[in-house]
This record gives C-alpha cells, sequence and structure tokens, in this order.
C-alpha cells in the first residue's frame, strides 16, 4: 500500500505565539516542531503500511519555509520511507484552500511519477491554524472520499482492492463509516501512541531520499497561492488582556462553603 | 448590504431534534440578512416550530435519506445548489467537525473563502458596502482575538456554540421543498454504522451555560463531579488527562483535541491548565477551579479558586447548594 501522510512544522505551542506584522503566524521567534497532532498521522500510516500483506511505503509530504523540512525529517526518524517538501516562497502566507490547492498539485506529482497513491492519512487539525479542514478540502480537490476524526482505522485487502473503514465520534453518535481507497483519512488523537524515534531510527532517516519540489515543479501557479492570494483577510489580531487576578483562597475546612458563597453572589446558584 | 438577501443557515438536528446553536446560528443570520435555514435529512415534521421559532424566514427542505447514509459530501452538494440559486450573504454552520468538514468542502467548490469557529459575526460598518461580515476568532488558545472577513465569493462561516442569545422572535418559515437527486460520486463515503449515544441526562457540554470538568486529580472518582454538576445543573467536562487514563469517555474532553466550550461558568477540579486545556475553555466568562497545588496554572486564569482537595471541597460546595435550593 501507498500511504502519504501530510505533516506541518508549527511555533511551539507551550512558547509564547504571537503574529508578525502582516498578520501570519510568527514562525521565526517561537521553535516549531513536528504538530503534535501529526505524530498520531505518522505512526497511524507506519501501522498500517506494517500490516499489509504487501511491501508498503509511507511517504511524507508538507510545504513551507526551509525550516518546515524538519517535520518530514522527524517523520522519517518514525519510520517514514521518504519525503517531499514544497518549498517556494510565494507559500508564505496561503490560507486552508491555497494550503489543499499546493498539497493536492504535489500528490498528482506523486502519483504521476511513482505509481497511484492509495491513502493519504492527515492529522485531525494542526496546533496552529486549528480549523480541521485541509484533509477536506484536499479530499474535494482530488475528487476523494474523506474518512475523518478517526480513532480507529481498519484497511481491508482480501479482494485485490483497499477498502478502508474508520471508527468516529461525531457530537452525538459514534460511527462507522467506509469507502474504497483511495481516500483521504484523518486522525485523532485517540487513535494510537505515536513511538518516540529510535537511535537506530534517527540515523537512518539521514539517508532517507528527501525531494524538494518547487511550485511550479508541482505545476501550481505562484499567483494562486500566498498571502495575496488568500480568499480571507485578517482585518486585526489583537492579544487579549490577561484575566484579571481572581481571589484564590486556601482551603481551611471552609473552602467549598467560600466558593458557593461566590457561586450565590455571582448568581450562578 | 441591503438586509435583503438571504443567509443561509444550515441546521443541526438529529432526526429533527434542533440543536439549539441553530437558534443562534438564525439570530446571527437575521443580523446580515434574511435567515434561510436549510434542513437537510428526514424529521422536518418535528423541527418546523422550532425553526420558526428561532426566526427562520425560510426553510429549505431536503430530506433525501442520502444525507444521512452517506458522509458530508451530499449536504454539500444541496448546499453548493442553494447558493447558487439564493446567491446569499453568507452561509452559518454550526463550528463541529461536520460542520466544518461540509464549509470545507462547500468553499473549495465555490471559490468562497471561510471562516471557522468565529466566537461572533457582525454585518460590514465600514464604507465598503460590499464587504462581507466581520468575524471575532479567539486564537492561539485565547490568547488572541481576530477579526476577518471573506474576501472571495460568498463568506462561509463556521459559528461556535454560546456566541449569541436565540431571539424568540418567531419567523414565517416558508417551507420550499429542494428537489434534487445526490449524485453517485457524493455517495462514496458509507455510513455503515451509527450508534447513539447514551444521554446521561446532563445538558449537552459545548451548549451548556455551566461546565463541570475534572481532571487528574479527581484519582478516577468522578463522583464529587458529577454531583457538583447535578447541584448546578451542568454538564460535565473532563481534561485529556482523565481521558487518556479512561475516567472519562472521549466525548466530554475539554482541550484543543476534544470540544471547546463557552459557558457562563467553568469548574476546574483537579485540573492543573496545560495550554492544551485551556485552548478548549479559555473563553469562558467565570472560571472556577478546586486543585490541591497552588503552582497549578490554572489559578492564573481563575475568577474564584480554592486550593485544596477536590474530595472535601467539592462535597461541602453541592451540600451548601442543594441546602439553599431547599
Amino acid at each position: 500500500m501507498r500511504i502519504v501522510v501530510c505533516v506541518k512544522l508549527v511555533p511551539d505551542a507551550t512558547a509564547s505565539r504571537s503574529f508578525e506584522p502582516d498578520h501570519t503566524v510568527d514562525r521565526v521567534s517561537v521553535d516549531g516542531l513536528l504538530s503534535e497532532l501529526d505524530e498520531y498521522a505518522v505512526e497511524e500510516a507506519l501501522r498500517i503500511r506494517d500490516a499489509a500483506s504487501e511491501d508498503g511505503e509511507v511517504v511524507a509530504v508538507t510545504m513551507g519555509p526551509q525550516a518546515a523540512a524538519d517535520a518530514v525529517r522527524k517523520s522519517l526518524q518514525m519510520g517514514a520511507d521518504s519525503g517531499v517538501h514544497v518549498l517556494d516562497e510565494a507559500i508564505a502566507g496561503s490560507d486552508a484552500p491555497a494550503t489543499s490547492l499546493v498539497l493536492a498539485a504535489t500528490l498528482r506529482k506523486l502519483g504521476a511519477d511513482t505509481g497511484p497513491v492509495d491513502l493519504v492519512v492527515c492529522g485531525m487539525a494542526s496546533t496552529d491554524g486549528t480549523m480541521g479542514v485541509v484533509p477536506a478540502m484536499l479530499a474535494e480537490r482530488l475528487g476523494l472520499p474523506q474518512l475523518t476524526y478517526a480513532n480507529q482505522v481498519t484497511v481491508d485487502d482480501s479482494n485485490g482492492a483497499y477498502r478502508v473503514q474508520v471508527r468516529r465520534d461525531s457530537d452525538l453518535a459514534t460511527e462507522t463509516v467506509e469507502a474504497a481507497a483511495p481516500v483521504v483519512v484523518s486522525v485523532t488523537d485517540q487513535i494510537n501512541e505515536p513511538r518516540y524515534p529510535s537511535f537506530k531510527g534517527i540515523m537512518a532517516a539521514k539517508k532517507k531520499p528527501v525531494q524538494t519540489w518547487s511550485l511550479s515543479d508541482v505545476g501550481v501557479d505562484p499567483a494562486e497561492v500566498g498571502l495575496s492570494a488568500a480568499w480571507t483577510a485578517v482585518v486585526s489580531a489583537e492579544a487579549r488582556p490577561p484575566r484579571s487576578a481572581g481571589t484564590v483562597v486556601t482551603d481551611e475546612g471552609d473552602g467549598g462553603t467560600r466558593l458557593a458563597e461566590y457561586l450565590v453572589e455571582k448568581k450562578f446558584v | 448590504m441591503t438586509g435583503t438577501r438571504e443567509v443561509l443557515v444550515l441546521v443541526d438536528h438529529a432526526d429533527g431534534s434542533v440543536r439549539r446553536t441553530t437558534g443562534e446560528l438564525l439570530t446571527i443570520a437575521a443580523r446580515l440578512g434574511e435567515p434561510s435555514a436549510v434542513f437537510l435529512g428526514p424529521g422536518i415534521d418535528a423541527a418546523r416550530e422550532q425553526l420558526r421559532a428561532y426566526g427562520a424566514a425560510k426553510v429549505y427542505v431536503c430530506d433525501s435519506a442520502d444525507v444521512t447514509d452517506y458522509l458530508v459530501v451530499p449536504q454539500v452538494e444541496v448546499l453548493e445548489h442553494l447558493v447558487q440559486r439564493t446567491s446569499p450573504a453568507a452561509v452559518l454552520l454550526p463550528s463541529n467537525p461536520e460542520g466544518k468538514e461540509i464549509a470545507a468542502r462547500l468553499a473549495v467548490r465555490t471559490g468562497s473563502g471561510l471562516i471557522t469557529d468565529a466566537v461572533d459575526v457582525r454585518a460590514a460598518t465600514d464604507a465598503d458596502a460590499d464587504a462581507g461580515p466581520v468575524t471575532t476568532q479567539s486564537v492561539f488558545a485565547g490568547g488572541f482575538s481576530v477579526q476577518a472577513r471573506v474576501t472571495s465569493g460568498t463568506p462561509v462561516i463556521t459559528v461556535k456554540p454560546n456566541s449569541a442569545t436565540p431571539d424568540e422572535t418567531a419567523g414565517p418559515g416558508v417551507e420550499e421543498p429542494v428537489e434534487m437527486t445526490v449524485s453517485d460520486d457524493a455517495k462514496a463515503a458509507r455510513v455503515t454504522g451509527r450508534e447513539a449515544r447514551t444521554s446521561s441526562g446532563r445538558p449537552e457540554l459545548t451548549e451548556a451555560s455551566i461546565v463541570v470538568s475534572g481532571g487528574r486529580g479527581t484519582g478516577g472518582d468522578f463522583g464529587p463531579v458529577e454531583d457538583l454538576a447535578d447541584a448546578l445543573g451542568a454538564a460535565v467536562g473532563a481534561s485529556r488527562a482523565a481521558v487518556d487514563s479512561g475516567w472519562y469517555p472521549h466525548s466530554y474532553q475539554v482541550g484543543q483535541t476534544g470540544k471547546t466550550v463557552s459557558p457562563q461558568l467553568y469548574v476546574a477540579c483537579g485540573i492543573s491548565g496545560a495550554i492544551q486545556h485551556r485552548a478548549g475553555m479559555q473563553t469562558s466568562k467565570a472560571i472556577v477551579a478546586v486543585n490541591k497545588d497552588a503552582e497549578a496554572p490554572i489559578f492564573e486564569l481563575v475568577d474564584f479558586g480554592v486550593v485544596g482537595d477536590l474530595t472535601t471541597v467539592l462535597p461541602q460546595v453541592s451540600e451548601a447548594i442543594k441546602a439553599r435550593k431547599g
């Protein structure tokens, strides 16, 4: 099975994240790392590859500035076989529709160059943008079904063709959904426990092939992506004032009573 | 903005039982134009009166079972059809996973900008009369407030629960059936099983006006958390640590990878307040915490906090509330 996993380098969420003057995310002053939620996607792609009856391959794909290659490198260290990094200055500031446009073109090129892709695996959302819409947009652009927010993925290859089934929790129900490959899957943090790269994995990753492609390599017009081509515009981005310090009391036997008094005073009771 | 253009609202319902967020979306739609509800799937008979009560001027109905039998894309097709037919001022959808994904595909299909997780939407007030509505989002775990607008196509906006108070002014709710056949392409992802979760009898987490959540500090016993929730008429939530430990189901998780809540009151019990948790509750109006650790970051957020053992503090609160209520 040929699997592509889409990965993103994001600013460390535990650092003080901020915006550039043009309202794009500041990706320079905060250290980047592979989005935590993408680790589950990489892990699931590796498990599906390794469980299949035939040999398979996992290709990690990313887009973004030079540093974004770190997201691919981490994926290779975990066990992905090869990587693709779409690197082009024009990509900076791309919104979700433009991101899905570039990823779709990249997947088409991968399919044309080295054979059809059976499965695309994404995290449920990035930890910086947090929209969670790129998997659906990517499926839309590729004309593929989406099986998203999976807590469990099962691939059945018994009849010479892959059928993919997922279990997911919607707001009010637990659903099982299935489709014939190729298909775009997104996975939640409930699906697995991502592995840490082993020393062997880290050493092996250095020898794994990573291709760097420009927008023209994948056939996307630079005018269609980037901040100036975005279909939305940020009017303002302001740091929220920190919440004003409240009252903190130490329980000396009456902590619950005092909390109840607060709730009554504020008319919650 | 002329105020006469339609604004499409995708109704969030289960077999015709309309969720409160739909009332909030119709109320927001009325600020931007004429609110039109889009009701997809079986159940309109159960929903009709509620949609009128929430102020829908029109109700588009497509009762095809394909909408519930296949994931997302049939709903995208109907909405795409309605966008072409009505040239709406905006399309509003609930900010849950399904709503966001319908919005995602619809945006790409119609060449429209998409804004997700809006906590407020206002009509444009600036000189540029054609400029779309201005949205407010809370980003970076509530650390920033961002205002944005769609600049291409039809604004497609998903709106979080508790972003407006439903207006109780009834609308005519004139029904218009949408006669269309869902294409085979839209039937690629088939729903083969659906188990409705058994109701806890408590308010729904994302819609509740009070949420009481438990974390690692409960040690696995959610009894005191549930008791306090019931005394307050609140929903119960859980931190990721509690969910990962198997103490409470994932569907109750509050945080970056769970539900985002924005209640009038959030009570965090035995929750340290990691950034991932804060992302799910920081826009709550009032925040209260009980935690043994005085250094827990949750205390930076609170309006009122108690440093103490939740197994003694919470029952005391519950008893005091019950005594007061008589």
